[in-house]
């Protein structure tokens, strides 16, 4: 065959098109982009966490681990809540012993006991999955065993997942863990079994003090959304752009 | 009942509850083992592409070992997954995102490029043993004669033209798997250097310092190996020595002069190796992030023994000196080479376990506390006793390679045959 330069030319223009137009399919087609496209529709599920109300019993824990199927006497838990003790001298304590599984019944911040008129401020901060928009652990996942939902819930496949530990490593809030029983890749789901039946998450209804409530950011109607969009809230390591879905009022600069 | 990395972490201060040390002793052994490959491989390079002559005996010998690492480089992953069963699932279906997915085929890429270049290099030697053991007795000789004869893969023109095009086979092979050992490793620093959650991790640089080391472990271990199998060869050359065969001065004078000059380019890149280190250490310091206070305390207090008197006393400065000191010896190379593969190891370690020491919080502290002895699946696999077993496979494999295959020089190989 002879090829004059134009006919060449046009040839290969067309092929440029061709393949650009069915690669790029994949790129359109795309589930996320596809997702992407009906954006603001549907629920975003959303946690609110009044720090105010806290007062550090640890009942969510434990309803968390009976829900779940955490084994109650292992020293992991999808959510937990952290005691975080300012002294006058300018010494912060901070922990969260068995997950406050127990609660906090004394005075001992790491061990040391600290008197009341010692104390500029305490406080108690609940945790848990954060629900990320942009999820450093599903993003390291390499087989896809842990994924995103359209509702913004981060899931776990306790059939695919390997065991590698790399979204462990990936996640800035330390929310995930090996489970003990499955050996897989575990973490706070938001009680999804619960909330999509219309229920709470286990550990709002196990809250006698309201410090735990769920909504729906997109429905403005939600009063979870209402504070969020009205009052003034923060979420945790904000750097790491992860974009968390977990929302706080009265948050300190204190806080890890 | 407990979970997962609990048996061999001790907290300090503020730590999550959910954190513990979940990468332990294998996920240092996976980039030790790796980088092992990727140097092994681009020692024998340096004279398949660059045309070092003076590397050529130490070129066939660290290609085939490069092989026998390669082989066994999968294998911490695997101790380490806790559904190892289910490890296979990364091929069937891999998660681009992650760079933990890639694996599978930088793996296969580069252990393809490597077979096929070792069967250019041998193509020569299968085709001789292939019509050697034509009509072997024995069941031994006809099972080698028949894995000879499926090795030549018909191919059985040994003509001088077709040798050349076989060296240049070898060459473009060679050409084209320095980048692919590069990326292979390249690639394990890249799964450190990009988690964004870890502050001891999270730096650009971590591939190419990767990279490096893993060239200067590479050489290291095969010199190393090399050492101890001409010294071995020595003495059995000594026991039965045959009028054809390779007189013992002639095997030690051969020895130290490939060993001098690989020792050249070991310093290079050992050199090229803590520069970069250093930059990175510097940068930190300099740029002093909000998790530098919790770096500095674990880089210069907590992991001080392991990183400054370890990693870059005894196995960074230490062997330098004993290289760079006039009229080397077999004996002082074979220390200072030991000491190079400490070194490595232990620069795996301060980044695999060191990125674990401070907490999430960086207001508390991990302690890693090794498994020596196993009293439990868990503790076996993931202790001394796993790694152990991992650290002697590509020994087997080499050994299991010798058997077939002319590991050191072919020269002899096929009258022995007969």
């Amino acid at each position: 065959m002879n090829f004059d330069r134009r006919e060449f030319l046009k040839a290969g223009f067309k092929t440029i098109l061709a393949t650009g137009f069915s690669l790029g399919a994949f790129e359109i087609l795309r589930p996320e982009v596809l997702a992407a496209l009906k954006k603001e529709e549907g629920i975003r599920w959303t946690f609110l966490v009044d720090t105010t109300k806290c007062i550090g019993c640890g009942m969510c824990v434990r309803a968390c681990k009976l829900e779940n199927e955490i084994p109650y006497e292992v020293n992991v838990s999808r959510t937990w809540v952290e005691r975080y003790v300012m002294t006058k001298d300018g010494r912060i304590y901070a922990d969260s012993p068995n997950a406050a599984r127990d609660g906090f019944i004394k005075n001992d911040p790491m061990g040391t006991m600290v008197k009341k008129e010692d104390i500029d401020k305490a406080f108690f901060v609940p945790k848990l999955c954060n629900q990320c928009e942009n999820p450093p652990c599903v993003q390291v996942c390499p087989v896809g065993a842990t994924y995103q939902t359209p509702d913004g819930i981060v899931l776990i496949d306790r059939k695919w997942c390997i065991g590698c530990g790399y979204c462990i490593m990936a996640c800035p809030y330390g929310v995930r863990f090996f489970h003990p029983v499955y050996k897989v890749a575990e973490k706070c789901n938001f009680c999804y079994h619960r909330i999509n039946k219309g229920m709470k998450p286990a550990c709002v209804d196990a809250c006698a003090f309201g410090a735990r409530m769920i909504g729906n950011i997109r429905d403005l109607g939600d009063p979870v959304a209402r504070i969020i969009k009205t009052e003034r809230t923060a979420v945790l390591k904000e750097e790491y752009g992860t974009k968390p879905h977990v929302f706080y009022i009265g948050l300190d600069s204190i806080v890890r | 009942m407990e979970v997962h990395g609990e048996l061999w972490t001790l907290k300090e201060f503020f730590v999550y509850p959910n954190e513990y040390i979940y990468w332990s002793l294998q996920i240092v052994m996976y980039p030790f083992m790796t980088g092992l490959v990727a140097g092994a491989f681009v020692l024998s390079s340096l004279y398949h592409v660059f045309g070092r002559k003076e590397l050529k005996d130490m070129a066939r010998f660290s290609l085939t070992f490069s092989y026998a690492l390669l082989l066994a480089a999968p294998m911490p992953l695997l101790f380490h997954l806790q559904k190892p069963l289910r490890g296979f699932n990364v091929f069937f279906t891999p998660h681009f995102t992650s760079a933990i997915a890639a694996f599978g085929i930088v793996f296969f890429l580069y252990a393809s490029i490597v077979a096929s270049e070792i069967w250019f290099v041998n193509r020569k030697f299968f085709v001789e043993s292939a019509i050697n053991f034509r009509n072997a007795e024995g069941l031994g000789n006809r099972i080698k004669g028949f894995v000879y004869r499926v090795w030549t893969l018909g191919a059985y023109d040994i003509s001088e033209e077709s040798l050349k095009k076989d060296e240049r086979a070898v060459k473009i092979l060679a050409g084209i798997g320095i980048p692919a050992a590069c990326f292979l490793h390249g690639y394990a620093g890249f799964i450190f250097g990009s988690v964004k959650a870890n502050a001891l991790w999270m730096t650009p640089l971590m591939p190419v310092i990767f990279i490096m080391s893993a060239i200067v472990s590479g050489i290291a271990l095969c010199m190393l190996t090399y050492i101890i199998i001409m010294q071995i060869r020595k003495v059995v050359i000594l026991r039965k020595r045959k009028p054809w065969m390779t007189s013992a001065e002639e095997v030690r004078s051969v020895e130290i002069d490939a060993i001098k000059m690989t020792s050249k380019y070991l310093i290079f890149f050992m050199v090229m190796a803590i520069t970069l280190e250093l930059l990175d250490l510097v940068f930190r310091g300099y740029t002093a992030l909000k998790h530098w206070d919790i770096l500095r305390v674990v880089i210069y207090s907590r992991d001080f023994f392991n990183i400054f008197i370890i990693q870059y006393g005894i196995g960074t400065i230490l062997p330098l000196i004993i290289f760079l000191m006039p009229r080397l010896t077999i004996r002082r190379a074979t220390i200072g080479l030991f000491l190079v593969l400490v070194g490595v190891f232990m620069m795996r370690w301060n980044v695999v376990i060191g990125g674990q020491a401070f907490s999430l919080t960086f207001s508390g502290y991990m302690d890693y506390i090794l498994p020596v002895i196993p009293y439990n699946y868990d503790t076996f696999k993931e202790g001394v006793g796993g790694a152990l077993l991992i650290l002697f496979m590509p020994f087997f494999f080499l050994w299991i390679l010798n058997k077939l295959i002319p590991v050191v020089d072919s020269t002899n190989r096929v009258i022995e045959n007969k």
